[in-house]
């Protein structure tokens, strides 16, 4: 006879002998190792948000600014026998005078206009031309060389206030600042105060931030990014030439066609290693093989666009090929069931299921070749770059230019405090594009899966 | 006895279609198929039975060189269709996958509208002439498949949003359009409801008046259902081969019998 509220010999003990209502003590431990878990998740989200949000804080709050540019507007009178002594019109020959000619014009134009509108001030009139910026002079020389037929009248022209100048209206300059600083006083910024309220000044948007190269480190308010935006196109467009053909040529075969064996292994391998080698290293081989070597120029986007394509094939390879295999095996069974030959199968159908991840893949590899700094350096693409490369199709592609990360750098190693202002402008539009070509990623990836 | 049979078939040798003599599988070191000889007869439905793992559909993958695409598979051994060896060096499989058309276990329709999924093999075979062509062809193989009144009013639409069986039957059309002569079955109704199935089953026995069809198949009432000629296979090895009938009433091997009363497999 065995007692029936015995356990049965061998019966092993049960989960949730009590109530149910009551939470026993494995399950409360259990519970609270999994909230512990959950704060833990919420706690490193936060940090990674709080931390995005002071980088863009940041960058916004010293950045956005520079996407605004105080101007002047002056009268300028082209006196014809000063800047044409032979008084021929030749381009060739008013390019001699150089423009040491042209700052007494710009000058006795801004005294004039400043007496005109009956602003008293006590500078001099070396002081008052202080307040523009010396880029102004030689934008003036550049525009009557164009124009040699305008000599002789008087011009409304607009000049480009100095960088302090710009920086008292941006908030980053003060009378306080002004007292220490040597290459502004006080008075200037009164002057400049009088004349944004007779309307001669004005701070607009600042177009030439795109559109202009960069100029030299005592003018930083002429400083653009034009020259690097170019550059940077170039190098996308021989990265997207060359990696995206050949990262996708390489990934088929070793997916679809290559044989199983060492040596393929050994590329597998060596393709996943390489996407993890520093980038500094692939400046260095394009240093050695496309400059040393084969004889490319310098500061090239030609060079720049060889040296990230190398950097992004193990990329764009590793994306495809993950992208190729999760095509489903029974779709290539289907075509070779048909009787469609191995290349048939892969471009009919494994290809252009696989598109959307090799588009993205591409694309997020066209990103980071877009923000990388370190090769470039390496191949001289942060020189000091001020004439605008030719269009690909003229050879544009082996004029020097600069990159946008490379920009960004350059503008962080000069003194003048306006720099800071113009590398965080160029911060937000290296991180805008990103942000477009990610969203490219993003919709053609839509785009392309509701296809099917 | 077996062998008596074998001489038997010999004699009306000019209705076989495919024939096997010796045929070796190996997956790497494993032996999948140990020296399978069979004649399969043409315009008939011949099935494969046998417990998971017995080769069957390897046997019916080395028909129409779909093992090819194994690295590690390696056949010997020859498989003649019309007497001549598949596996010559000569032939190439893409022209033979022409000939011996393949249905397989799970639908697979092509990411693409009915029409493509059908009209794609006659376009890379280059079998229509024009586009009125290529339209008979796809209605004749819908037709053929039993699905040309389900779907003539959407031949635009995706074949993958079809149900399960109307998938499959997509599949077999997909299959007959580029007119071959062999149709193979790989349990092509395992994933497929009963319904579907009696569908898929009534279309093969259609189909048996244009095709050899071999047939793959896990149930043995589908074999018993719509084969005239029954294999069975075990451990690789071809145990009995006869007219359906015979094997099911009147199985010669102690195995065989096993397996189809139900105790193994």
């Amino acid at each position: 006879m065995t007692d029936a509220t015995a356990p049965a010999p061998g019966a092993r003990s049960r989960v949730g002998q009590g109530s149910l209502l009551r939470q026993d003590t494995r399950t409360i431990k259990r519970n609270a190792a999994e909230n512990r878990f959950r704060i833990y998740g919420l706690t490193a989200i936060c940090i990674g948000i709080l931390m995005l949000v002071f980088l863009l804080t940041s960058i916004l709050s010293n950045g956005l600014s520079s996407f605004r540019q105080t101007t002047i507007q002056v009268p300028v009178t082209l006196v014809a026998d000063r800047l044409d002594p032979e008084g021929n019109r030749d381009p060739a020959e008013m390019a001699r005078v150089t423009t040491f000619g042209y700052a007494p014009l710009l000058r006795d134009a801004l005294v004039g206009t400043i007496a005109d509108a009956g602003i008293e001030t006590e500078l001099d009139a070396g002081d008052i031309a202080d307040i523009v910026s010396d880029e102004s002079v030689a934008q003036l020389r550049n525009f009557v060389l164009a124009n040699p037929d305008l000599l002789g009248q008087t011009m409304p022209v607009e000049v480009l206030a100095s960088g302090r100048i710009d920086g008292f209206f941006k908030g980053r300059v003060t009378y306080a600042t002004a007292e220490l600083d040597q290459n502004i006083s006080p008075e200037q910024l009164r002057l400049a105060e009088a004349l944004k309220a007779e309307g001669l000044l004005a701070t607009g948007f600042n177009f030439d931030f795109f559109t202009a190269p960069d100029a030299s480190v005592t003018r930083p308010e002429a400083a653009g990014l034009g020259v690097a935006i170019l550059g940077s196109l170039y190098m996308m467009l021989v990265v997207l030439a060359l990696a995206l053909p050949i990262g996708v040529a390489a990934s088929i075969y070793l997916e679809e066609f290559a044989p199983q064996n060492r040596f393929t292994d050994l590329v597998e391998v060596n393709i996943s290693n390489l996407a993890a080698v520093p980038s500094i290293v692939f400046g260095i081989l394009g240093l050695a093989v496309f400059i040393n070597f084969a004889g490319l120029p310098q500061s090239a986007p030609i060079v720049g666009g060889l040296v990230l394509t190398l950097m992004t094939l193990p990329t764009i390879i590793i994306a495809t090929r993950a992208a190729l295999k999760a095509v489903p095996p029974s779709i290539r069974d289907a075509a070779l069931g048909v009787g469609a030959s191995k290349m048939q199968t892969v471009f009919h159908h494994v290809l252009p299921l696989a598109m959307p991840g090799i588009l993205t893949g591409t694309i997020i590899g066209l990103a980071q070749a877009l923000g990388e700094t370190a090769p470039l350096l390496l191949i001289g693409m942060v020189a000091f770059v001020r004439e605008y490369p030719d269009a690909p199709w003229e050879g544009g592609l082996f004029d020097p230019a600069t990159a946008l990360p490379v920009q960004i750098y350059n503008f962080t190693q000069r003194s003048d405090p306006a720099f800071v202002e113009r590398a965080s402008g160029a911060i937000i539009v290296l991180l805008l594009f990103l942000f477009l070509m990610n969203l490219a990623a993003i919709l053609l990836r839509r785009r392309f899966e509701r296809r099917w | 006895m077996n062998d008596m049979r074998l001489s038997e078939r010999d004699v009306d040798m000019t209705d076989v279609k495919i024939a096997a003599r010796g045929v070796q599988v190996f997956y790497g070191d494993n032996h999948a198929i140990k020296d399978v000889d069979v004649n399969i007869v043409d315009k008939t439905v011949t099935a494969f039975i046998g417990p998971s793992g017995c080769g069957k559909s390897t046997f019916l993958r080395c028909i129409n060189r779909m093992n090819d695409t194994i690295p590690i598979a390696r056949v010997e051994g020859e498989i003649l269709i019309d007497a001549e060896d598949i596996y010559d060096r000569r032939v190439d499989p893409v022209q033979l996958r022409a000939k011996v058309g393949m249905v397989f276990q799970k639908p697979n329709p092509f990411p693409k509208s009915i029409y493509d999924n059908v009209a794609y093999g006659p376009k890379i075979h280059g079998l229509a002439k024009d586009k009125a062509d290529l339209d008979a062809i796809v209605e004749d193989s819908l037709r053929k498949a039993a699905l040309w009144d389900e779907v003539k009013d959407r031949l635009d639409a995706a074949g993958t949003g079809l149900s399960g069986g109307q998938q499959q039957r997509l599949c077999i059309a997909r299959a007959v359009a580029t007119s071959p002569e062999i149709l193979l079955m790989d349990e092509p109704c395992s994933a497929l409801d009963p319904i579907a199935t009696d569908q898929v089953e009534n279309l093969i026995h259609d189909l048996r008046r244009n095709f050899s069809v071999v047939i793959v198949t896990h149930s043995m009432s589908q074999a018993s259902r719509v084969s005239q000629k029954t294999a069975y296979f075990h451990l690789g090895e071809l145990v009995e081969y006869d007219d359906t009938a015979e094997i099911f009433t009147n199985p010669k091997d102690e195995r065989t019998e096993n397996y189809i009363t139900g105790r193994i497999g």
